[in-house]
């Protein structure tokens, strides 16, 4: 560990409050993680000194912006191994990600019998879009399924799917429910073989894992800053510039465009061309910021802290009588979830609330899995770089308080 | 424990979150409504037997938390044998204890959801199965759903 990771707890200010009269114990870092001050002054700077609107602008302020903004793309490029910044569009998050590559990319190369390959364990965010483009194009959907409680893909099955009908190949690298890691180089790799586009939601890793797009090896890559210490409203789809400069806009509007007439306009190459309208530059440079935050940590550092909170908490809560955790048990990444037959995870998250401890109960936006797995809701716990060791030990002693409770 | 804790879980919804009344499919049923709260997953299917203007049975099916589940099950008990001006009294009433906290005039079990107006994010788990049984009195075929109601 660093000199950067003796302060980190005082690098957020939110920490540092009473819930109930409880310490903040914070573990709902899989939702949205804390942001440091350096990056909430450096959005409040920016707001203070230098806004003004992108692009076209000729005046001092505006030309600020601009490259406050293009210097946010070059950073994000650096900070993901991207070939240039072309290859990077802002968007509102992962989820605004993956319906453009469903809606541009799906839209003009789907047709009947094509086949859209997902996962079992893929968030609403990562079905929901290519359900809609399927119903648009006629295209079909396949998951490739899930081994049961441990979490992880079947890939003797996927063997099976990759077929020369599939057209795109989306997936997690991380399971927001499970904490499973998906092998993403070699999943990648059995796609490019087939010649079949791949795209990974990088939502749960990209602030808490090294990532690089070279050494992966896919096409695109979608994931929001608000969970890598970044502000809320701004994400990144990155896309190979060839795969980009092929795709029709998504949204028209200024700013995309070479030339419009009456009748008909001719369109900017990526990333402007995805980028209609007034971009969000402000949420873009601060998102800069966080990627100099992560990095002044170590990736490497906090894919280790997480795991080893990860692994604690999985020790300690298996001596829970009754619990049910899903996920695999070794190679997780920062978060786990479990169930008790007799109480339920919203229960149990207004119970944990009253010690300061912030949980998620529910269903984690992954509704088939869940019902796959025949479960209703799970309780999880998040952990991120602000997260300790005797925050787990208060965890643990809430949960059995709450099973005393309702035994 | 918090004293705003022991008076959300108390023994009444307890005992019926443990031993639900009424749990389970109504062979006779004539009116049904799914209810779901689709934030958290939870569910809630209420059966009626309505002969004329009155419920002369009634059960429920369906699965989550402590709170949503104790609230369905006692609904039963006091659903049995009202009429729809009844119930729908009974359900204002009932929405009226767990949004402000204030006692229900008459000795009553419900008095025992007062304590869930101190969690405003739990208001929701104990509608959810009146939602479902006014919807199926109204004999509505739109499932009932917590997002679109204010509570």
């Amino acid at each position: 560990m660093n000199a950067s990771w003796n302060s980190v707890r005082d690098d957020f200010p939110i920490l540092h409050q009473q819930i109930n009269g409880k310490p903040l114990i914070y573990l709902d870092n899989a939702a949205t993680a804390q942001k440091p001050k350096v990056v909430i002054d450096a959005l409040s700077s920016f707001y203070l000194n230098d806004n003004a609107n992108v692009h076209r602008g000729l005046h001092t302020l505006s030309m600020r912006s601009t490259n406050a903004y293009e210097g946010a793309r070059k950073r994000i490029a650096e900070f993901i191994s991207a070939e240039s910044p072309e290859e990077i569009i802002f968007t509102r998050g992962t989820t605004e990600s993956i319906n453009l590559v469903a809606a541009s990319f799906g839209g003009s190369k789907l047709k009947s019998g094509d086949v859209i390959l997902l996962t079992e364990m893929e968030h609403h965010s990562n079905i929901v879009p290519w359900q809609l483009i399927a119903q648009k194009t006629g295209a079909k959907l396949k998951f490739v399924p899930v081994t049961g409680d441990e979490g992880l893909l079947n890939l003797d099955s996927l063997e099976r799917l990759l077929t020369p009908e599939v057209k795109i190949f989306a997936f997690t690298h991380i399971s927001n429910t499970l904490g499973t890691i998906n092998p993403v180089v070699e999943l990648c790799k059995k796609a490019k073989a087939l010649g079949i586009t791949t795209l990974i939601d990088a939502a749960q890793s990209i602030g808490h894992v090294p990532l690089s797009v070279k050494d992966i090896g896919c096409d695109f890559l979608c994931f929001s800053g608000h969970k890598m210490a970044g502000v809320t409203g701004i994400g990144v789809l990155y896309g190979k510039k060839s795969l980009l400069n092929a795709m029709p806009p998504w949204q028209g509007g200024g700013g995309m465009i070479t030339m419009v007439d009456f009748e008909t306009s001719t369109w900017k190459p990526s990333p402007e061309r995805f980028e209609a309208g007034t971009p969000n530059y402000a949420d873009a440079y601060a998102l800069g910021v966080s990627c100099d935050y992560l990095d002044k940590l170590g990736r490497a550092q906090i894919a280790k802290h997480d795991a080893h909170l990860a692994s604690l908490a999985y020790e300690a809560l298996s001596k829970l009588p009754g619990i049910r955790i899903i996920g695999p048990k070794n190679n997780r990444s920062g978060l786990v979830s479990f169930a008790f037959k007799d109480v339920h995870a919203h229960d149990i998250v207004t119970f944990t609330d009253q010690d300061g401890i912030a949980l998620r109960g529910g269903h984690h936006c992954n509704q088939p899995l869940m019902k796959k797995l025949g479960l209703t809701s799970t309780t999880r716990a998040s952990f991120y770089v602000y997260n300790t060791e005797s925050e787990i030990e208060v965890l643990v002693k809430s949960l059995s308080k709450i099973l005393a409770f309702f035994s | 424990m918090s004293s705003d804790l022991t008076e959300l879980y108390q023994q009444v919804i307890l005992d019926h979150n443990r031993r639900p009344r009424n749990r389970g499919k109504l062979p006779q049923a004539n009116r049904v409504a799914q209810g779901e709260n689709p934030s958290c997953g939870d569910q809630c299917k209420v059966y009626l037997n309505v002969v004329g203007d009155r419920i002369a049975d009634i059960s429920f099916e369906g699965s989550g938390c402590a709170i949503s589940q104790a609230s369905a099950s006692l609904m039963t008990t006091q659903l049995k044998g009202k009429t729809a001006s009844e119930a729908e009294a009974l359900y204002k009433n009932f929405h009226e204890i767990v949004t402000t906290g204030k006692q229900p005039e008459e000795i009553s079990d419900v008095a025992a959801f007062a304590g869930v107006h101190a969690f405003p994010a739990r208001i929701k788990c104990a509608t959810l199965g009146w939602h479902a049984a006014m919807n199926a009195l109204k004999n509505t075929e739109a499932s009932a759903t917590t997002e679109s109601h204010t509570d």
